[in-house]
């Protein structure tokens, strides 16, 4: 016969020891992300005024202060807008396929291997490759457009496999439910399968745009460089937040580098105001509200 | 509505595994017919059969006649979805679509099949489904709420009212009760006695007194050895099948002196 045993005190004593060592843990994964956070804020909020986000470089002296980051706000919410556009629906009705039709056949096997190959694609070579492709070999000159699609291709994996798992999520009963009324399996995907995982969806769509948000490598090779104002993004070079930043930085007096913090503090305020709304849209379509 | 169904010669397959051979039976309109037999014989196999959900399996496939008052549900021609539009199905857990409200979920299976269709009309079905299932008072209030809110058996006869509110001709039900308390099973199986003055139903049961409380007509499936494919042993008015079988292996099912 067994008996209740009491925890006995080197059980108790390695439990504190991990404890211990998992807030540690914790804690050095928050300093990096704390101390850059209070650096971007304490040095960007110098600049972040009306002006900054008003005004481009145009005429804007080499020691002078003043100038801002517009031209580089639009071009960027332009391209990434851009390069959504291109990789959501690509990636999403790739995800679709392979979870919905591919059934694990060749097909879904060689696309599922090159989607792990992309999300290995170094940033710089799908710059590259727009500028080899785009600008060199069709003879395009430089543009949002141009980055937009170099930012796609850094997206397209992303977007594919977070929506791959959310659709492998949602339950095959579901889906049998639904074809046991009569639904087709294509209304079936739209109007039971997609609604289910919407949420998650969202979530890997940001994820996504948040990582290409801040890319510099691709654009400087298709959006190339401007101080001034371009609204249209199918013609001629643009500006990108993270250019502005990098190029800023790379100066030698104080006001530019003011000019940087400032970019910086913007690109992440942009990342995190469209999170926000991608939760706000998530969370009205919830089943939970009760709408 | 309501129609009769004849199988001859079925076998089902999956890839390779003949999981049911050689199954046929008639099952007659305005009555319940239950499927009784060890786990693993095929029950839940062969009633998928008969409302072309088996073929949804990758890999799976079916061979033989299946006939809705005469028509082959296997000739080229027939649209699988089609099929299932007139023979509804109830499942064994409770699935109702987390994203839909109670009234979305009733509405489903017309709204995502013919599209547009009037505020009223609408109502007026979901109303009549939910009453079908026993199950409107407790929800008149609360329809917009999710109905993955409900409790297993109130989510279990709103599955039944979304089934039944496509109007299908035939209503299968693999293990209905399985997941529920005694007094939600009663009410699912009044609710079947209601309910078979409009449809063909069967059902999978495991539970020897319910088989004999609900059902006109008792099959029971066996198989030889595991591994081999399930077969229909014994079929018969279940007042005999269950006082007076002619097979010795049905005998020793019902009483329990099985293996
Ligand atoms: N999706 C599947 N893929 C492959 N084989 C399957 C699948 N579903 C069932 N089978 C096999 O088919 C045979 C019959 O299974 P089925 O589910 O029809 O049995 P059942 O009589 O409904 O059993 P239970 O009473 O436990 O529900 C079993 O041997 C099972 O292993
Ligand atoms: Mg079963």
């Amino acid at each position: 016969m067994t008996t209740i045993q009491h925890i006995s005190t080197g059980r108790r004593i390695k439990d504190r020891v991990v404890q211990g060592l998992v807030y540690l843990a914790f804690a050095l994964a928050v300093v990096p992300l704390i101390s850059v956070l209070w650096l971007v804020i304490s040095n960007g909020l110098e600049r972040f005024d009306l002006e900054f986000l008003t005004h481009s470089m145009n005429g804007i002296g080499a020691r002078d202060a003043h100038g801002g980051a517009y031209h580089a706000i639009i071009g960027t919410l332009e391209q990434v807008l851009l390069a959504s556009l291109i990789s959501v629906p690509i990636g999403l009705l790739t995800a679709i396929y392979l979870v919905e039709y591919g059934n694990g056949g060749r097909l879904s096997r060689s696309i599922s291997f090159f989607v792990d190959v992309m999300t290995g694609v170094p940033s710089v070579v799908a710059g590259l490759f727009v500028f080899a492709f785009w600008i060199l070999f069709l003879g395009f000159q430089f543009s949002g457009w141009a980055g937009a699609l170099a930012l796609s291709i850094l997206m397209m994996p992303t977007v594919v496999r977070s929506a791959e798992e959310m659709l492998r999520l949602v339950p095959g009963d579901l889906r049998e439910a639904s074809y046991a009324l009569g639904v087709p399996k294509w209304r079936t995907i739209v109007k039971v399968v997609l609604p289910t995982a919407f949420t998650g969806i969202v979530t890997g769509v940001m994820l996504a745009v948040a990582r290409v948000a801040g890319e510099t490598a691709p654009l400087l090779m298709t959006v190339f460089f401007t101080n001034s104002i371009n609204n249209d993004p199918f013609n001629g070079p643009q500006m990108g937040l993270p250019l502005f930043v990098f190029d800023q930085a790379a100066r030698p007096n104080d006001t530019a580098i003011d000019r940087a913090w400032t970019g910086a503090l913007t690109l992440i305020l942009i990342v995190m105001l469209l999170n926000l709304v991608a939760r706000l849209i998530a969370w009205w379509r919830s089943p939970a509200r009760g709408r | 509505m309501s129609k009769q169904i004849q199988v001859s010669g079925l076998d089902a397959y999956y890839g390779s595994h003949k999981a049911i051979e050689d199954v046929s039976m008639t099952i007659e309109p305005r009555s319940i017919t239950a499927f009784i037999g060890p786990s693993g014989c095929g029950k839940s196999t062969f009633l998928r059969t008969l409302n072309r959900m088996h073929e949804v399996i990758p890999g799976a496939r079916v061979e033989g006649k299946v006939l809705l008052d005469g028509e082959d549900l296997y000739a080229p021609t027939i649209e699988p979805v089609s099929v299932r539009r007139m023979i509804g199905m109830v499942f064994q857990r409770p699935n109702p679509f987390p994203t839909m409200s109670i009234y979305e979920n009733v509405a489903a299976g017309l709204r995502l099949n013919r599209g547009r269709i009037s505020r009223s009309e609408l109502d007026g079905i979901v109303e009549e489904s939910l009453k079908g299932a026993n199950l409107w008072n407790e929800v008149k209030d609360r329809l917009n709420k999710p109905g993955a809110g409900l409790s297993g058996g109130q989510q279990q006869r709103l599955c039944i009212a979304r089934a039944i509110a496509v109007q299908p001709e035939v209503l299968l039900m693999d293990e209905p009760c399985s997941a529920l308390d005694p007094i939600s099973t009663l009410a699912i199986e009044d609710l079947m006695a209601k309910l078979k003055d409009k449809y063909t139903i069967v059902i999978v049961t495991h539970n020897m007194q319910q088989a004999a409380r609900v059902s006109d007509r008792t099959a029971f499936f066996n198989l030889a050895a595991q591994g081999q494919p399930g077969k229909v042993i014994e079929m018969d008015e279940t007042s005999r099948m269950f006082t007076n079988p002619t097979q010795k292996a049905t005998e020793d099912y019902i009483t329990g002196r099985f293996g």
